[in-house]
């Protein structure tokens, strides 16, 4: 009994002093991100799934979500886009490539002062609307654009 | 070993602009090569997040459309000069990337 006991506050000891490790950053885990990667929606072929999987189904178009990104490009394999969400209360972006093999190109979301913008340089398989998604106070809200591509970048 | 990630923030106003480039593959999976006619296997960033001085701003998830040698920018509100900005990321063969700097 006693050696039970004895056994059972030594791992107590280094429980507490792993999670005191722990908090004072010694034993930092490598990178902590808020969610697992959202498989279903990357991985999606059809722009409605991936929008649907992304759970941005439903979005309404919105002319406070700016998409900025030029007419023509050349080389479909670096793709300059810029997106500014001027919708209060945005909390992420999701970005699509409507004719990519898989549309989904990214989901970014803003916390603790990020404010909902971002740059961001992607592939184009062929001419396409890309397409940016604003998530805000439960709503979903669209902006989308045709980029002629010259060069396919897949 | 985790590669670096060369980030740029500068201050303007109260806001930091922030400016990083990543060195990868950003490999699809459904390329082929052209000389063996395989399937390069796909090898591309899934994840990144960014901090300001420890706390998480920017938590971003990436599909292989992402470019090669990713550019990535993010403005940050509040963020004041010498303040730490670090981001950190994770590919889909577990490697990592980071890189650290601060406001100027």
């Amino acid at each position: 009994m006693n050696l039970l006991r004895r056994s059972f506050l030594n791992h107590c000891a280094y429980l507490g002093a792993s999670a005191l490790a722990v908090a004072a950053g010694m034993l930092k885990p490598l990178i902590a991100f808020a969610a697992d990667w959202n498989k279903a929606a990357f991985d999606a072929a059809s722009l409605a799934d991936a929008m649907k999987n992304a759970g941005t189904a439903g979005a309404i178009e919105s002319k406070d979500l700016l998409l900025k990104v030029a007419d023509h490009a050349e080389n479909g394999a670096v793709v300059q886009v810029e997106v500014t969400s001027k919708i209060p209360g945005t909390t992420s972006i999701a970005l699509f490539v409507e004719k990519n093999p898989r549309p989904l190109v990214a989901d970014i979301s803003f916390q603790n002062g990020a404010e909902p913008y971002i740059f961001l340089v992607t592939k184009m398989a062929e001419t396409s609307r890309i397409r940016a998604v604003a998530r805000a106070a439960g709503k979903s809200y669209f902006a989308a654009k045709e980029v002629h591509v010259t060069t396919s970048g897949c | 070993m985790a590669e670096a990630i060369k980030i740029r923030a500068t201050l303007n106003g109260d806001v930091a602009e922030v400016k990083a480039r990543m060195a990868h593959i950003m490999e699809t999976g459904l390329r082929k090569d052209q000389a063996t006619g395989q399937v390069v296997p796909a090898h591309f960033i899934k994840q990144m997040v960014a901090t300001l001085n420890g706390t998480v701003v920017v938590d971003a998830q990436w599909g292989f459309s992402v470019s090669k040698d990713p550019v990535v920018g993010f403005r940050i509100k509040g963020a004041k000069k010498g303040d730490k900005i670090a981001i950190k990321a994770l590919d889909s063969k577990g490697g990592t990337l980071s890189g650290e700097t601060s406001v100027s």
